[in-house]
């Protein structure tokens, strides 16, 4: 509690840059990776990542210095090479995209992993905490560190800024992009630069083996939230500043913790919960409207039955028991107790004595169902020379669909029928 | 008239989208048949739908007048060319035997008996020389014959194939039209799902006409008139399409569940 | 003596990654594979945790499944929430992989893990890890008896497989069509490269698995147009790897599952120079082993 306390604070300085860093570093990688994730490259991250490490181990091997910038250096250099070389697989020979981004991946790390212990081993007093690279250790950010790496930051959100027309359009629709005269190689060209910087700096962070998540993970949930672009940006990068966030408070109660693996519990807990809990586009919103849907087939079922036993006694208004609805339609009676209440509710049809009878607001509802019912019925007859009796089934769940202008052109198309195929009457309104 | 197959309401959605609307007909055995439409029509998604591989939103298909697990040894598929992988490390002769595959010896070895007939079909469609060749190294219609060979190892009764006209040589479509004459003449059926219309007429004796719903079907003399072909080449049912895109973004059923 | 030890051990782990391996790439699931052999991780040191011991069978069985688990989460986010297919695969093994890491930071004095080991293994151990029996005689090293036992596995798998695993991997359709299970063959393959990576763990780490599970297959692939002999040749590059991998670490004192991994990528550098050559000089297409 002192520790959450302290932190929140931010009186030490030292954990104000650290926290500041890890933010900018996390929304950096959020923006840059939505294009990834756009562009269909997210597993690129991935590769472009672990081939940072030899870069590293080897900027340090000739420079024996581990200044950020040099180290930062090696890192775009071999990030540079490693996206060569997935396309130039691809390109040269019959293997795919995911082949040569998995043998990009584990040779750079393997050569990456192999450099890095052989510096370890050979003593070399200056290394210490080049291994930080692996998992990452926001901990160890130097208030130096961490002004290189948010200038870079904010040189890669001036970049994305400026270019974002074009980057979206790449993105969305490359065809057209190269169509319209758009200079798409040398936009690429950016585009990749701005992913391998943000990368470089990025596992900072989270480490190398985490990066991926850095990239994807944002903009996986963010897409849940919107379809706009510039939208999803903003939200990727607030998702990736609060894992960042978080990820810095973890970094100061447990120093000896990795940094990386909490940040990605965040991002990932933020992804799954969009996936889950975003309006319109989760997976909750969507349960929602299918079971709004089955409430609405249920009700509308239920005024039909009155209108059938109406139009067949020619009595409109007769109340009706709970046997006699039943026997109308393979309903249970669970299902039509449960409409019945539904409808009783807003009007449509009033309880009496135990007997139900419809209203005049349920009766014009119930004959809006029924003539699009026997409209598309008739649809179905006239325009796909379907059987009279094959088209029932399908009417019985179109019915429920139709809105009010497919209607009217259904109508017109129709020019009006009278009567269905089966002969029964189709009830037009006295308007 | 003996039936190959029969659709019987048969209602296909893709994506959560109806593409093929109440499909109702009967093919007879013993001839060639042709499933002809525009892009988009429900083509393949037909005959995905009658080998099992789609699950209808209603309806049902029978083959022989039997569901198709019972009959699964007298029907052969032969898909699309461009469906699979040719750049995949094996030999004409390895794939032909592929048709000699059933669930009751996939642990067991090939046979001597797999491997004559196999050489067989190579030799129906003109390939027995390429037996060693590799996949990769074949023309479009040598891909195509490989594939037909295949079908042929099988041994069936009917022929159900997608698009194998599409993208081969003149010696090929000869070939094929040669041995699909030969195999209609030897009592088999066969169906295919053609891309042309032109051509349609002079391969095909029975055709079926096809555009999310069915437009039309029988000999082909009935079918070849201007009426139905406008129909069904003039473009979409614009009501039929709009309540698929309803059914897609409402999320509705297609079909209500019992 | 040890360096055979530990050769030999790699060797095993070598063949049985990259039989695995070549049918990963022909489906164009190799990272896939990359993504089991993450998330094995959690699985791995649950089963730690709660046996107490190394590798017993139920750790293996437990933590092979949670590999085929993966396999079914990232189908998940793919098909129901309709996440593409990228970005399904990278969210589930960074996830899970997180979540090992964080529990061997938690439990670091319980669990025989650490956290770089994962990485890479720890394949010079294996000539001190020996087994005895109850009478005091020296079997030699446990590492060697479960990689060979692996090793039996998997030859026994794609062996009795063989038919099944080439129809679903070349037209999964048409298997379908014929009325084979195509699942059955598409879980079964997952679970191996599972059970695979969970065994290699201890060994090699994470990433030498990825790299013996692609690059040997990869490298077969661009020299061969036959099956067989690229099954074959994968194996014989694995095991180059594991002696050129071993001799490399030895020479500037690193560690041998990153040396390993290296000589993986020099082996398929040359195999990609070979491909190229013969395209460009349009040399007759030639098995390197005609069989």
């Amino acid at each position: 509690m002192n520790d959450l306390f302290q932190f929140f604070s931010f009186s030490d300085p030292n954990v104000r840059y650290v926290t500041l860093g890890t933010m900018v570093l996390a929304a950096t990688a959020a923006m840059v990776g939505s294009f990834s994730f756009l562009r269909k490259r997210a597993l690129v991250g991935d590769a472009i990542a672990h081939s940072i490490l030899p870069g590293v181990c080897l900027a340090f091997m000739v420079s024996g210095s581990k200044t950020p910038l040099v180290l930062i250096i090696g890192a775009i250099i071999t990030g540079w090479i490693s996206l060569l070389v997935i396309d130039g697989i691809s390109r040269t020979t019959k293997l795919k995209n995911d082949a040569a981004i998995g043998i990009v991946l584990s040779v750079f790390f393997g050569l990456g992993i192999l450099l890095l212990t052989s510096i370890q081993h050979s003593g070399n007093a200056s290394q210490a905490g080049l291994d930080k690279f692996l998992f990452g250790k926001a901990a160890s950010l130097t208030k130096d560190d961490i002004i290189t790496f948010s200038s870079i930051g904010i040189v890669l959100i001036i970049v994305v800024l400026l270019f974002y027309k074009e980057f979206k359009l790449i993105s969305f629709n490359p065809d057209y992009a190269k169509v319209i005269g758009l200079p798409v190689k040398f936009l690429e060209f950016i585009l990749a630069t701005i992913t391998v910087l943000a990368v470089a700096v990025g596992i900072q962070a989270v480490g190398v083996v985490l990066m991926a998540a850095l990239l994807i993970t944002p903009a996986s949930g963010a897409r849940f939230w919107t379809h706009r672009l510039g939208n999803m940006i903003v939200i990727a990068m607030v998702f990736g500043a609060l894992s960042g966030f978080f990820g810095s408070y973890i970094s100061y109660v447990a120093p000896n913790m990795p940094t990386g693996p909490w940040v990605v519990m965040c991002l990932s807990i933020l992804a799954i919960g969009s996936i889950w809990f975003a309006p319109k586009r989760g997976m909750l919103a969507k349960y929602k409207i299918q079971a709004e849907n089955k409430k609405k087939i249920l009700v509308e079922n239920v005024l039909k039955l009155f209108y059938h036993l109406g139009e067949s006694s020619n009595n409109f208004e007769a109340e009706r028991s709970i046997d006699e609805l039943l026997a109308t339609r393979d309903l249970r009676k669970i299902e039509l107790n449960r409409g019945l209440q539904l409808l009783r509710k807003d009007n449509s049809v009033r309880l009496k004595e135990g007997n139900w009878y419809i209203t005049s607001k349920g009766l014009n509802e119930a004959k809006r169902v029924i003539k699009l019912h026997r409209l598309w019925e008739m649809y179905l007859n006239q325009r796909l020379k379907l059987e009279p009796d094959h088209v029932h089934n399908d009417a019985e769940a179109i019915e429920h669909i139709i809105t009010p202008e497919l209607e009217k052109q259904l109508e017109k198309e129709l020019n009006y029928p009278i009567k269905d195929p089966h002969e029964s009457i189709i009830p037009y309104n006295k308007d | 008239m003996k039936t190959a197959i029969e659709t019987h309401n048969l209602t296909v959605s893709y994506n959560r989208r109806p593409v093929l609307w109440n499909i109702d007909f009967e093919i007879p055995t013993g001839q060639i048949t042709g499933i002809i439409g525009p892009n988009g029509s429900g083509k393949t998604t037909l005959l995905k739908a009658i080998m099992g591989l789609i699950k209808p939103s209603s309806g049902y298909t029978k083959l022989f007048n039997k569901d198709l697990n019972e009959v699964r040894e007298k029907i052969s598929y032969v898909p699309q060319r461009e469906s699979v992988d040719w750049d995949f490390p094996a030999s004409v002769m390895d794939i032909v035997l592929m048709g000699r595959y059933k669930s009751s010896n996939l642990f067991k070895r090939i046979k001597q008996s797999d491997r004559d007939i196999a050489a067989e079909a190579l030799e129906k469609v003109n390939m027995l020389e390429y037996s060693d060749r590799q996949i990769s190294q074949l023309s479009g219609g040598q891909q195509q014959r490989v594939f037909i060979a295949r079908s042929l190892a099988q041994g069936a009764d009917l022929y159900i194939m997608d698009e194998p006209f599409v993208g081969v040589d003149a010696a090929t479509e000869e070939a094929i039209l040669n041995l699909l004459t030969e195999m209609k003449n030897q009592g088999k059926t066969v169906v295919v799902v053609h891309h042309d219309l032109q051509t349609a007429k002079d391969y095909f004796d029975w055709i079926v006409l096809l555009n999310t719903r069915l437009v039309a079907t029988g000999p082909k003399e009935e079918i070849f008139n201007k009426k139905l072909l406008q129909e069904a080449y003039g473009g979409k049912l614009n009501v039929l399409s709009k309540v698929g895109e309803l059914i897609k973004e409402k999320d509705f059923p297609v079909r209500e569940r019992k | 003596m040890d360096a055979f030890w530990i050769i030999l051990t790699g060797s095993l782990i070598a063949v049985s990654c990259s039989l695995l391996g070549c049918y990963l790439v022909l489906r164009k699931m190799a990272m896939v594979g990359d993504a089991i052999s993450h998330a094995v991780l959690p699985g791995i040191v649950i089963a730690y945790l709660l046996s107490g011991s190394r590798e017993t069978l139920p750790m293996l069985v437990g933590a092979a499944v949670l590999g085929v688990l993966t396999t079914v989460i990232i189908e998940l986010f793919y098909k129901r929430a309709k996440l593409q297919v990228d970005a399904s695969i990278g969210i589930t093994f960074t996830w899970l992989f997180a979540i090992g890491i964080i529990l061997i930071s938690l439990f670091t004095g319980q669990v025989d893990l650490d956290q770089d080991c994962v990485l890479y293994g720890e394949i010079a151990y294996v000539p001190l890890d020996l087994w005895f029996s109850e009478s005091g005689l020296n079997y030699g090293p446990r590492a060697v008896w479960i990689g060979g036992g692996l090793l039996v596995i998997i030859l026994a798998f794609i062996f009795k497989g063989y038919k099944g695993l080439f129809l679903t991997t070349f037209n999964e359709e048409f298997a379908k069509a014929l009325g084979i299970a195509v699942g059955f063959w598409h879980y079964s393959l997952m679970g191996a490269v599972s059970l695979t990576t969970v065994v290699s763990f201890e060994s090699v780490g994470a990433i030498l698995v990825v790299a013996f599970l692609i690059v040997p297959p990869s490298a077969a692939y661009l020299l061969t147009n036959k099956l067989k002999t690229m099954l074959l040749l994968s194996s014989i590059f694995g095991i180059l790897c594991s002696i050129g991998g071993y001799y490399l670490a030895v020479l500037i004192n690193g560690s041998i599952a990153g040396a390993m991994a290296t000589v993986a990528g020099i082996i398929f550098l040359i195999a990609w120079l070979i491909s190229v050559l013969r395209k460009n000089r349009a040399i007759k297409p030639f098995d390197i082993i005609s069989s």
